[in-house]
């Protein structure tokens, strides 16, 4: 096959195929229209002012890499003003986060941002491991993801910023768009493609690859030399997620817009105000302070399970009643620091959920 | 083609994962036949000549990749003849889709990567 050339600048060798519009592209056209991208969706959905301190909830992994790195870029050629910062959570799991912890680490050093790293061990006592240890390796991701979320916010409240923003890329806000469907959970479905959510705490959350596929977020970092760690939690099948994974994939494959189109369609759902309003009005858990819709919020719930010997209690309503049964929690239970939001003010409860 | 050498030197890199399925090793070099069998079979004995044969393609590489240096989990790597949907391949730091993809053939000293997508961001 003869050698192609760029269809934007018309000089430079062809390097890559675009998946989303078909463009055969040089390597510097490539970034240049990645980057651009980046910033239109940005500058679109008006995410950030002049003055924001912002996280990048960064995992050593190939988005929030990339996402790190275009992030600094974009900052200093547009001026955006942010101050940015790295975010990244320790879950305590040897042989995974530890390992993807010091490539975190070299970004540091690499992109010249302060790095704040929250453990869950400080926050709540417990580490992956040790959870694992006690709940086997069925329910362990309820652990994580509850928990995570919460450290997220609190590592930014920490930082004093009230926005982070993940690497969430448009394979998966698709793949979510085809998991809220196949699960009927159609208020998920009214918010999943939202390129911006503020809800269950004060401190709002962007994805800024929203619109950008796997395939150029790893060309990128690929034709960049960028630093990245990249292996399986050790613990996690999310076996749901990975059968729509492929399933996405294949459709890739077969016509490569099928991801953005997805997107769209999920986009384009218009979700009844009786089914948004479904959601239970937001409270302030009674133990942390943290935003909750019932009088504990999960992480206190899945917490005191653990501390107690009954980690299914915050998984099932039959283990609840048995730790009910029990009576109420020590007065010694070990419990998560009260929560503060970066603003210093009081929390509002606001209805709408991520 | 008798005045040609009869095997092909190349260079093989795995990333974003895939190196987990070849013995955790990224940089690999692989040295295959310059005319292969039309069936991919790659474990022919030298000089046991193959009824049909074409010049080796990238196609043939991933079937000796597969036969000769993957460890484990061959499902993860190849899907119905080709690589599996999400596996990025590079022909000398150009995307195979500008290539031809599996049809491309080999030239001695070729660079080849393949990196997977598929392991967590």
């Amino acid at each position: 096959m003869a050698p192609q050339t760029c269809a934007l600048c018309q000089k430079a060798k062809a390097m890559l195929k675009r998946p989303k519009t078909g463009q055969q592209i040089c390597r510097d056209c490539f970034f240049y229209v990645f980057e651009i991208e980046v910033h239109n969706t940005i500058t679109q959905a008006n995410l950030f002012k002049p003055g924001d301190r912002v996280a990048i909830g960064a995992s050593g992994g190939k988005d929030s890499t990339v996402l790190a790195y275009v992030m600094k870029t974009l900052n200093e050629r547009y001026q955006y003003g942010l101050e940015l910062f790295l975010l990244s959570i320790d879950e305590g799991i040897t042989g995974y986060r530890d390992d993807s912890l010091e490539t975190v680490k070299r970004n540091q050093q690499q992109y010249d941002m302060p790095l704040k790293i929250l453990s869950y061990d400080e926050l709540y006592g417990w580490t992956m491991d040790a959870i694992v240890s006690q709940v086997g390796r069925k329910n362990n991701c309820t652990f994580c993801g509850v928990f995570r979320r919460q450290a997220l916010d609190r590592g930014a409240a920490m930082l004093n910023v009230d926005h982070i923003v993940t690497g969430h890329n448009a394979d998966d806000i698709a793949e979510t768009v085809l998991m809220n469907i196949m699960r009927g959970d159609i208020a998920r479905l009214g918010r999943c493609t939202s390129i911006c959510t503020q809800g269950e705490d004060t401190i709002r959350r962007s994805k800024p690859f929203k619109y950008a596929y796997e395939k150029e977020i790893v060309m990128y970092a690929y034709f960049k030399k960028l630093d990245y760690f990249s292996t399986e939690c050790i613990y996690s099948p999310d076996a749901y997620r990975g059968h729509a994974r492929v399933f996405l994939k294949d459709l890739e494959a077969a016509r490569p817009s099928a991801i953005i189109d997805i997107i769209h369609s999920g986009e384009a759902f218009e979700v009844r105000e009786e089914v948004k309003a479904t959601q239970r009005v937001q409270q302030i858990c009674q133990r942390c302070g943290y935003m909750s819709s019932n009088a504990l919020c999960k992480a206190c719930t899945l917490l005191e399970g653990l501390e107690r010997g009954m980690a299914n209690s915050g998984i099932t309503d039959r283990a609840r009643k048995k730790l009910d049964a029990e009576g109420p929690a020590p007065d010694n239970l070990r419990m998560i620091p009260f929560f503060k939001p970066p603003s210093g003010g009081p929390l509002i409860a606001i209805e709408s959920v991520s | 083609m008798s005045t040609e050498t009869n095997t092909i030197s190349l260079k093989i890199e795995f990333g974003g994962g895939l190196e987990l399925l070849f013995s955790n090793q990224r940089s690999h070099r692989v040295t295959i036949p310059s005319t292969v069998p039309v069936d991919n079979n790659t474990s022919l004995t030298k000089g046991a000549a193959a009824s049909a044969t074409r010049p080796a393609d990238v196609t043939y590489l991933l079937h000796h990749l597969r036969d000769h240096l993957l460890k484990e989990r061959q499902e993860l790597f190849m899907e119905n003849g080709t690589v599996r949907p999400g596996i990025l391949v590079l022909i000398n730091d150009t995307d195979w889709e500008l290539e031809g993809e599996g049809e491309y053939l080999l030239k001695d000293g070729d660079e080849i990567v393949l990196i997977s997508t598929l392991h967590g961001g």
